[in-house]
C-alpha cells in the first residue's frame, strides 16, 4: 500500500449546534485520486477549508507529508505543497489570467519582497505561467482580466494556478462545476494524468467524472464519512445508495 | 507599443509642473512658485499614501501622523541647531536637509511599524478607525508638549540647507522638491511593477487568493504601510521647510482626510493620481480661498462628482480604465 501523503484523523468542526465535520478520518495516498462525494451541505467544502488552513478545526489532526499542520496558516500550508482550488472561484479579478498565474509562479520561486525588477518582462515568471495556461487550454485568454472570463474559464484558471504552485497534493473543490459537458470531459482527461504529478483530493458532484477518475471514494453525509472504498464497492454499498445515490445507480 | 492616453496625460502634468514655475520665476511672480511647491509636496505626501491606499487598498485615515512627524523632525532639528544645542543623548542637531530627510524617513518607518502591526489585524472600517486613533494620539501629544510650541507650533528661523543650493530662494527650493517628487514617482512605478507590487495589488483584490498561493498577506501589507509612511514623512519634512513652520495641524485628522481626498480626486493607484489631485486641490484653494472661506464646499462638489461618475479619478476620466498587463 502506498504511503499516505495527507492524513486526517478524527477531525471535528462545529458551527454552533451544527456538526459540519463529525469525526472524519481519511487519507490521500501517492498517485491516487480520492474523491469526496456527498449531498449538498454534507461538509465537503468545510473539510477542504480545514485542510488548506482557512478554517481551524475544533478537534482532530491533519498531517501532511508527515508534519502536523496545526498552527500553520493558509499561506504556510500552501508553501509546504497544498495546492487548492475554490468551489467559488477566488481570483484577483483585476489581474489578467496570466498575471493570476504569475502570482503563483512568483510565490513558488520564493520571496515576494523584491521591489525593483518589473514582473511584466520577467521571463522566469511569464513563461511558466503561460505554460500552465496552455495546459488548461486558456492560452488564448491570457490577457483578459479574470473578472471578464466566463464562469468555466475561471474554473480552468483556478486549476492553472494550483498547477503553477507545483504542489505535493491537490485539493480541488468541484472543479467541474459549470464547465458544461465538453469542459468536464476535457478536465476529466486532464485530472486523470495529473494524479501522477501529485495525488488529488477531489470534491465533485459530477458522478460520471468521479466514477471515471477515482481510485477511492469517500462518502460524506452530515459531516461523517459513511463509507470509503473503490468505485465498485461504493456503487454496491446499500447505505450509500440509500443516503446519496438515490438507488438509481 | 502605442503610448497610452494616461502616459500622455502624465507627460502634460509633468510639463506643467516644471514649466509654470519657471515662467513665474522669469516674470518675478514668486508667489506662484510657492504655490507650485505646495502642490509638489502635497503630491509627494499623497503618493506615499497611494502605496498603502491605492495599491494595497489600505485606507489609512492616520497618515497625517507621518506627515506631521516628518515636519516636526525638520522643525526640531533646525531649532536645536539654531540654538547650538544637541538634540538627544548629545547627538548634534543639523540644518542639512538630506540628514533631516533621512531622520524623518527612518523615524516614520519606526513609528509606522507598530501602528501597522496593530492596525493590520483589522480591516475595513476598523482599520480606518484604528489608524485615525493612533494619529489622534500623536496629535494630542504634540499639542500638550510645550517644549516644541505645543498648540502654537514651531517656527523655523531660516529654511534648512542643501549642499550647493540656496534654499532660501523659491525656485531652487521648488526644484529640490520637484527632484524628490520625480524620484518618488519613479520608485512608485518600479514598486508597482515589481513582485512586491504584484503581491500588494493581489492583497487589495483578494487576500484569500494571495494566501492560497502561499504568500502571507499580513507581511506584504505591513511593509507597504511602512514604506508608505516613510514617503509621507519625507513630504512632511519638506512642507515644514516650505512654510518655515510646523504645528499640530499637520498631524490633524483633517490633514489625513485631505491626503485621501487628493488620491480619490486624482485617481487611486495611478502613477500621477496624487499629482493631479494636488494640482486641483491647491488651485481650488487658491482660486476660491480668497473669495470664500467655504471653498471646500466647492471642492466637495467636485469630489462628489468624481466619486459618483469617475471612479478612476480625474486621470481616469482622461485616460480610461486602468489596465493590468
Ligand atoms: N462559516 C459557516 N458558518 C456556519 N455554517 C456554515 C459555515 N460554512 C458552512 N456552514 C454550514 O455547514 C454545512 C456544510 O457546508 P459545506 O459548504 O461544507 O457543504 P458542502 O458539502 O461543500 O456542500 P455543497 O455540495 O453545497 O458545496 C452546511 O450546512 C453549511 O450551511
Ligand atoms: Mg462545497
Amino acid at each position: 500500500m502506498a504511503e499516505a501523503i495527507l492524513q486526517l484523523t478524527d477531525l471535528r468542526k462545529n458551527f454552533g449546534a451544527l456538526k459540519a465535520t463529525d469525526g472524519v478520518s481519511l487519507d490521500l495516498r501517492a498517485g491516487e485520486i480520492h474523491a469526496l462525494i456527498g449531498p449538498n451541505g454534507a461538509g465537503k467544502s468545510t473539510l477542504i477549508h480545514q485542510i488548506s488552513g482557512s478554517l481551524t478545526p475544533d478537534g482532530g489532526s491533519i498531517r501532511f507529508l508527515g508534519q502536523d499542520m496545526a498552527g500553520l496558516d493558509m499561506a504556510a500550508r500552501a508553501r509546504r505543497g497544498l495546492g487548492r482550488s475554490f468551489q467559488i472561484s477566488s481570483l484577483a479579478p483585476e489581474f489578467t489570467a496570466l498575471r493570476n498565474v504569475m502570482l503563483a509562479v512568483q510565490a513558488r520561486q520564493g520571496s515576494s519582497f523584491r521591489f525593483l525588477r518589473p514582473v511584466a518582462s520577467d521571463k522566469s515568471l511569464t513563461d511558466p505561467a503561460m505554460a500552465m495556461l496552455e495546459r488548461v487550454g486558456l492560452e488564448n485568454r491570457a490577457n483578459v482580466p479574470a473578472a471578464e472570463l466566463s464562469h468555466g474559464e475561471r474554473r480552468q484558471l483556478e486549476v492553472a494556478i494550483a498547477l503553477a504552485l507545483g504542489p505535493k497534493a491537490f485539493l480541488l473543490d468541484e472543479p467541474m462545476a459549470g464547465l458544461g459537458p465538453d469542459g468536464s470531459k476535457r478536465l476529466t482527461g486532464f485530472l486523470d494524468a495529473l494524479r501522477h504529478e501529485a495525488p488529488i483530493l477531489l470534491v465533485e458532484h459530477d458522478m460520471d467524472a468521479v466514477f471515471a477518475l477515482a481510485d477511492r471514494i469517500s462518502v460524506l453525509v452530515y459531516g461523517r464519512v459513511i463509507a470509503t472504498g473503490t468505485v465498485d464497492e461504493i456503487r454496491a454499498n446499500p447505505e450509500v445508495r440509500r443516503a446519496y445515490l438515490g438507488d438509481t445507480a | 507599443m502605442a503610448v497610452s492616453r494616461e502616459t500622455i496625460a502624465n507627460g502634460v502634468l509633468a510639463l506643467l509642473l516644471l514649466v509654470v514655475p519657471l515662467l513665474a520665476a522669469a516674470s518675478g511672480e514668486t508667489f506662484y512658485i510657492t504655490l507650485a511647491t505646495r502642490i509638489v509636496i502635497l503630491a509627494l505626501a499623497a503618493l506615499g499614501l497611494n502605496i498603502a491606499l491605492g495599491l494595497g487598498g489600505l485606507v489609512s485615515f492616520g497618515h497625517a501622523a507621518f506627515f506631521g512627524l516628518g515636519g516636526y523632525v525638520a522643525g526640531i532639528l533646525a531649532t536645536h541647531a539654531f540654538n547650538g544645542e544637541a538634540v538627544l543623548f548629545g547627538l548634534p542637531a543639523t540644518t542639512s536637509m538630506p540628514v533631516i530627510w533621512l531622520v524623518a524617513v527612518l523615524l516614520c518607518g519606526l513609528v509606522a511599524l507598530p501602528i501597522g502591526v496593530i492596525s493590520l489585524r483589522t480591516s475595513g472600517v476598523y482599520f480606518i478607525m484604528i489608524t485615525l486613533a493612533f494619529a489622534q494620539m500623536i496629535y494630542y501629544f504634540a499639542v500638550s508638549w510645550p517644549d516644541y510650541g505645543g498648540e502654537d507650533g514651531l517656527s523655523l528661523y531660516v529654511r534648512n540647507t542643501f549642499p550647493g543650493v540656496n534654499t532660501t530662494q523659491p525656485l531652487p527650493y521648488f526644484l529640490i522638491c520637484l527632484g524628490v517628487l520625480a524620484t518618488a514617482v519613479c520608485l512608485f512605478w518600479l514598486l508597482r511593477g515589481s513582485r512586491f507590487g504584484a503581491a500588494l495589488e493581489a492583497a487589495r483584490q483578494n487576500t484569500t487568493r494571495l494566501s492560497a498561493v502561499g504568500i502571507a498577506p499580513f507581511r506584504i501589507k505591513l511593509v507597504a504601510f511602512v514604506i508608505s509612511a516613510m514617503v509621507t514623512g519625507l513630504a512632511g519634512a519638506l512642507f515644514a521647510d516650505l512654510n518655515r513652520f510646523v504645528s499640530p495641524s499637520m498631524l490633524s485628522w483633517q490633514m489625513s482626510g485631505e491626503l485621501i481626498v487628493l488620491i480619490i480626486l486624482g485617481g487611486k493607484g495611478r502613477l500621477f493620481g496624487p499629482i493631479a489631485g494636488a494640482m486641483v486641490y491647491v488651485m481650488f484653494e487658491y482660486a476660491l480661498g480668497d473669495i470664500t472661506e467655504r471653498w471646500q464646499l466647492f471642492l466637495g462638489l467636485v469630489l462628489l462628482g468624481v466619486v459618483l461618475f469617475a471612479r478612476g479619478g480625474l486621470l481616469g476620466l482622461v485616460a480610461g480604465r486602468a489596465r493590468h498587463g
